[in-house]
């Protein structure tokens, strides 16, 4: 495994001590229609948060206010232990390079090759030429991209263009491009939702290991009850903006949680 | 599986959807600018005819050009190699150009408003003057010769490609930019590894038919003094020498046709 692979012990859950994201009082309204209604949790590192709730009940506008692809109402996010709304613009593009994003459309760029689409992960420490194409790369970057591949267990497929791959594995790849981030924390939304049951199972075991091997914090938006119980070690609702269950996975019942899946806000 | 054949009594819907009276009004104000053009441009029948008698005349162009005169194949082939330059060293600089300028004209790419709207004025402005009278304005700035061709060329395709550029940007599909923002990516980045790549189709497709401009649009611009093959073909019809001018006519047809059969296949491999 790749130095940067092993797990850091800055970032290790088990070494880390204080809460990796605090969010406080938290307010997205789009012209005065709330979506998220002051919510207040924080996560602890090293660990699998899964965020469930029902479709326009703020899941995915939560996570883009947590990194500030959509600029809060009101409220306080401090991530990684920086307060991310007082961030300049210098400093937030700083900030996101150490936060990895799985989206649900993997959103590579089709007409470039694995290799490329994974060292574009390099841009969020480097800029220049030299991270824009694997022809262009530095060794080490080309050695480190390989790395990541062979971590998704896609490195025979480097030199394949990207669109040619299927749906799971280009989220491999997308995977593999967050890694060459070097993350400390992950925010997946819905990483499994455009994948078959199999190969959607497969990509949240990935990201889980990453959790347990590597050390990393991640909060994931889910939509399939199993996934949720499987790979989570903890589970946010989230209901009319605000977080209507907090618990444990392993207190958690199937039963309660189904509500949030069948689209039904709980009472 | 038949189709039904039962009649029914639902009566068909009518023709023709009634209309308001501001678009009747619309219709006619529309076929009064046409006709009234017409009328007042188009070449009257039984003057085009006596043209077209007197060009079949045995003394007329026409009798005259057969058979074309290709004595002059040397420095007419050397003239035609200078306007295929002439578009090739245009275009390239224009599609060079064009990109900075397509960028700064997206909406999404753009670093500010203003300079985005600077970038469209631009290019509306390269795009709307015609290509000959590009061609004049460098004749004053650089003299006679290849050299205002060339310039006019590149001037003319910052406008064609930038606009067709900047549309191709707008269109591409946005996940793969917002992923690389999101991870802190620099704009130019974003643009080079995200933009590029997805734009590259319509980039070389764009590219090709500015070529293909290019190569008709140097032959005119000699007419004018601004270099290539069309001095030459100035020249031959003000001596008369319409046998040579159809010559050259001919071989300015066989390099068009050149570069588009090889831009089409050139296109054909690429996209």
């Amino acid at each position: 495994m790749n130095a940067h692979l092993a797990p850091k012990a800055s970032q290790a859950g088990s070494t880390q001590v204080g809460p990796v994201l605090v969010v406080d009082g938290l307010i997205k309204d789009f012209d005065g229609r709330v979506v998220l209604d002051g919510l207040q949790f924080t996560l602890a590192p090293g660990q699998s948060t899964a965020l469930i709730g029902a479709n326009g009940s703020g899941k995915s506008t939560l996570l883009k206010c947590l990194i500030r692809l959509i600029e809060p109402s009101a409220g306080e996010i401090h991530m990684l232990g920086r307060d991310v709304c007082a961030l300049s613009p210098r400093d937030l593009r700083a900030f996101r390079a150490q936060v990895g994003i799985v989206w649900q459309r993997h959103n590579l760029v089709p007409r470039l090759s694995v290799l490329s689409n994974v060292i574009h992960g390099v841009q969020a420490r480097m800029s220049g030429p030299r991270a824009w194409f694997q022809a262009l790369a530095p060794a080490a970057v080309r050695s480190e991209a390989m790395a990541c591949l062979d971590r998704v267990g896609l490195a025979d497929r480097a030199s394949a263009r990207v669109d040619s791959l299927s749906g799971g594995q280009q989220q491999r790849v997308a995977i593999a491009r967050m890694l060459m981030q070097r993350p400390a924390f992950i925010l997946a939304d819905e990483p499994d939702a455009s994948l078959d049951p199999q190969t959607g199972e497969e990509v949240m075991a990935l990201l889980l290991s990453l959790v347990r091997e590597n050390g990393l914090s991640l909060l994931m938006i889910s939509h399939r009850l199993e996934h949720t119980l499987e790979f989570s070690d903890r589970i946010l609702g989230l209901a009319q903006g605000r977080i209507a269950l907090d618990l444990p996975t392993a207190q958690a019942d199937a039963a309660g949680l189904r509500r949030f899946f069948d689209h039904q806000e709980p009472a | 599986m038949t189709t039904p054949t039962v009649p029914t009594t639902l009566a068909p819907p009518p023709r023709f959807s009634h209309r308001s009276l501001p678009e009747y009004v619309g219709i006619l104000l529309v076929l009064g600018l046409v006709i009234s053009s017409l009328m007042a441009t188009a070449p009257a029948l039984d003057k085009l005819s006596r043209g077209i008698a007197r060009l079949f005349a045995p003394s007329g162009m026409l009798m005259q050009m057969f058979p074309p005169d290709f004595t002059r194949i040397v420095p007419i082939g050397w003239k035609l190699l200078e306007t295929l330059q002439m578009a090739v060293a245009g275009c390239f600089l224009g599609l060079i150009l064009a990109v900075p300028f397509a960028i700064l004209a997206t909406d999404r790419l753009s670093p500010h408003p203003i300079l985005r709207q600077i970038a469209r004025a631009v290019i509306a402005l390269f795009r709307t003057v015609p290509d000959l009278v590009w061609a004049i304005i460098f004749i004053i700035i650089v003299g006679l010769g290849p050299a205002a061709g060339v310039m006019a060329i590149m001037v003319d395709k910052i406008g064609f490609a930038g606009r067709f550029f900047a549309e191709a940007m707008e269109e591409t599909d946005v996940g793969p930019q917002d992923a690389l923002r999101a991870i802190g990516a620099s704009r130019m980045g974003m643009i080079v590894s995200a933009v590029f790549p997805a734009c590259l189709p319509s980039f070389t497709a764009t590219s090709l038919f500015a070529l293909e401009k290019s190569v008709r649009g140097s032959a005119a611009l000699g007419l004018v003094g601004a270099g290539g093959i069309g001095v030459d073909l100035k020249v031959a019809f003000d001596l008369f020498n319409y046998d040579e001018a159809l010559a050259i006519i001919l071989l300015m047809l066989a390099l068009v046709i050149a570069v588009e059969q090889g831009s089409g296949w050139i296109r054909k491999k690429l996209i």
